[in-house]
């Protein structure tokens, strides 16, 4: 018994002081989705740096209904939409402090705001999407009123709509792309005098062949016009990357097409329009792959918002089980982590995300808090890899992609990082292992063709003697079976004749 | 009467009948090559066995398998911790005694000449080209590139597409049918088919559900007792 009690207690020290003891720090629920489509527990690749309320932040009003946010350099503007104000944070020696509370301007006869949903920063300007007033505002910093855009006087625009702007983005010419709240025909352009210029981008119209045809041809006129439309769907946010395409989102769609890529959550359009996302990743960018209609949270990820970081990775907001879900430039999934709930690091209703450098923000709406999430050793690896891809320093990101492989050893990109690496080492026949594993069958083709060309070559002078034998011996065993016949023939007929 | 066993045991031991076996099964041969004389000598002249036959659907059902596990994981991405590969084989042993059945059931209403024992040899023989062409296909789908993958499929589909030819062609001669008869009688096996599996659906599920209820009965009556 006193053996046990010694054995134990030294088992518990043991633990206590091993390197495995470290990995009890993780507290999240982080994964990721294997080839098969199964949930794989992974490190958090992101921990909670700082959760700001008002408490924290000084302010003396709690944020309320709080829908946009937007960082420039060092600054992060929360649009207190309930409160009617924006409040600026400056983030500076590891604190963040407000600096600024912007609530009013010059220049206008109505020169507060009413529920602003969002707000874009530029180097002299804001832009506010003033929702309730029904206007975009242009304000230089020292909140001058600039112009105004107004509801489009246009054709193409529902007179009988009111023009709610919600979400916002401004190119580098100063033109506004911003969406409207029941709009459906895509982003609403301006140019930079305040002319409304179009709609950019709209989602392709979906339906399937059979409401098709029981809407055309079954249904009554009285039935069909009680049945939905097929019309485009609503987006619901807006970002910029940093080549300047729009990334939107959307959460009305059909979750049942999901799985085979009929519709997209997540676009990524060029200046026509048109849908640039890349997805080359075992599956679609449309956050959870496999969820259960089971418990509180049902149906697939809902993207309410979406930031897209310097290094070609973005991050999508998922309303339904408050998770943020990375991707690599290459529509790879990085990792999903975050939740429902009341700990750190965990939401109530998210409204927004954007990003500080490799730091991510994600503000709540119903906690009233912004969540500052800073990337983990496991996270900053994973960067790290990228970015020594990205400037073509293959064999440098190979050595990123190991460390990731020791934190975590079912890190499908680090497979296939570390086996790209080998394969311009010319070691395919490594290569074709680590690219196996993780079922990367176009890599394997390209490094089996190598090795087998390589494999050919090197033995070209045993495959040619191996032809000779096969082609040859059978023809001289046959010609020694023959003159041994003609021999004996020969030998009876002698015998015969004697 | 000697029973399978024997008969199995017969096949190593017995000079005579591991002969039979032998060249009833090399006649499976030439019935791919010449079916329409194949398969009308295959039963009206018994060249064909009940052995080689039943011997060549295990090699099929065993041949899907290999097929499964050996093909490059370039062209065919199997999760082995998911995979039955009972299962697996069942997905063609029960298509294949179902289509007998019916084909048997059909024709012998229809004035077929073949037996059930006909239909089920000339079917087995049928099969013949699908483990002649995936083995050696499995085999040197190792040898190709993932952008190559034409060559593996193609094979495959052609062994299929002979196979389903050879099916017609077996059911012409053994039922001794005109072509176009043939195709009705193809054409009303396959609705045939799917109305067994309808009646199997239902019959299993009518027992499950009388199987609970007695369950729930006994749980009821042991309940009351204690």
């Amino acid at each position: 018994m006193k053996k046990l009690a010694i054995l134990l207690s030294l088992v518990f020290v043991l633990t206590a002081v091993s390197p495995f003891a470290f990995a009890q720090a993780d507290t999240g629920y982080s994964y990721n989705y294997d080839f098969w489509g199964e949930v794989t527990p992974c490190p958090d690749p992101y921990a909670v740096k700082a959760t700001l309320t008002h408490i924290e932040l000084g302010l003396d009003t709690k944020l309320s209904k709080a829908q946009g946010l937007f960082v420039k350099d060092n600054l992060i503007y929360i649009c207190d939409t309930g409160n009617n104000r924006i409040v600026v944070v400056e983030f500076a020696d590891e604190e963040y402090k407000v600096v600024d509370i912007i609530d009013s301007f010059e220049g206008s006869d109505i020169n507060t705001f009413n529920s602003p949903n969002d707000i874009f920063v530029t180097d002299d300007h804001y832009f506010i999407a003033d929702t309730e007033n029904n206007r975009i505002l242009k304000l230089t910093k020292d909140l001058k009123l600039v112009l105004e855009f107004l509801k489009p006087d246009d054709i193409n625009f529902d007179k009988s709509i009111t023009f709610l702007p919600s979400k916002l983005i401004v190119d580098g010419a100063d033109r506004v792309f911003c969406l409207v709240k029941r709009v459906n025909k895509g982003i609403v352009k301006y140019e930079n005098n305040g002319r409304f210029n179009g709609f950019v981008g709209a989602t392709p119209v979906t339906y399937n062949l059979f409401d098709y045809i029981w809407k055309t041809w079954i249904a009554t006129d009285a039935q069909a016009d009680a049945m939905a439309d097929f019309v485009p769907t609503e987006y619901d946010n807006i970002a910029v990357d940093s080549e300047g395409f729009m990334f939107v989102t959307t959460t009305n769609f059909d979750d049942g097409s999901l799985g085979d890529g009929g519709v997209n959550p997540i676009r990524r359009l060029n200046s026509l329009g048109k849908d640039i996302l890349i997805q080359n990743g075992d599956w679609y960018v449309i956050g959870d792959v496999d969820w259960a209609n089971l418990g509180v949270y049902t149906g697939a990820s809902k993207m309410v918002d979406i930031t897209a970081l310097d290094n070609g990775t973005y991050f999508a907001l998922d309303r339904t089980r408050g998770r943020i879900f990375g991707y690599d430039d290459q529509g790879n999934i990085l990792c999903c982590f975050g939740g429902n709930g009341n700990k750190d690091g965990y939401f109530r209703m998210p409204t927004a995300i954007e990003h500080m450098g490799q730091d991510l923000l994600v503000l709540d709406s119903q906690d009233a808090q912004l969540t500052v999430f800073t990337p983990t050793y496991y996270g900053k690896k994973i960067f790290a890899a990228i970015y020594e891809y990205q400037q073509g320093r293959y064999d440098e990101s190979a050595e990123e992609w190991k460390e990731v492989l020791m934190l975590n050893g079912n890190n499908e990109l680090a497979y296939k990082g570390i086996g790209r690496a080998l394969l311009r080492q010319n070691k395919y026949e490594e290569a074709m292992n680590y690219f196996k594993i993780k079922y990367s069958d176009k890599n394997y083709g390209d490094a089996f063709q190598l090795y087998r060309k390589q494999w050919v070559e090197d033995h070209i002078v045993t495959i040619f003697i191996v032809i000779v034998l096969v082609l040859v011996v059978p023809l001289l065993i046959g010609r020694i079976k023959r003159v041994r016949w003609e021999v004996k023939a020969f030998e009876n007929g002698s015998k015969k004749n004697n | 009467m000697k029973t399978a066993a024997r008969k199995i045991i017969d096949v190593f031991t017995n000079r005579a009948a591991y002969d039979r076996f032998f060249k009833s099964l090399r006649y499976a041969l030439y019935v791919i090559v010449h079916p329409f004389d194949g398969f009308w000598d295959l039963t009206h002249e018994k060249r064909g066995s009940l052995a080689a036959a039943n011997f060549i659907l295990i090699l099929s059902l065993l041949t899907s398998v290999f097929r499964l596990e050996f093909t490059t994981f370039q062209f065919i991405k199997v999760n082995l911790e998911r995979a039955n590969f009972l299962i697996e084989m069942l997905g063609i042993l029960l298509p294949f005694i179902i289509f007998v059945v019916t084909n048997w059931a059909l024709t012998t209403l229809f004035d077929g000449k073949g037996t059930l024992k006909d239909v089920w040899i000339a079917s087995a023989y049928a099969m013949t080209p699908y483990p002649l062409i995936v083995i050696p296909n499995t085999i040197f789908s190792n040898f190709l590139a993932e952008e190559e993958d034409t060559f593996n499929y193609f094979f495959h589909d052609f062994s299929i597409v002979w196979s389903a030819l050879l099916f017609i062609s077996a059911v012409m001669m053994v039922h001794a049918y005109s072509i176009g008869k043939t195709m009705l009688c193809i054409l009303f096996t396959i609705l045939g088919m799917a109305v067994v599996i309808f009646l199997l659906l239902l019959f299993f599920s009518l027992i499950s559900d009388a199987g609970a209820f007695f369950y729930s009965l006994y749980k009821e009556v042991i309940f009351r007792l204690y």
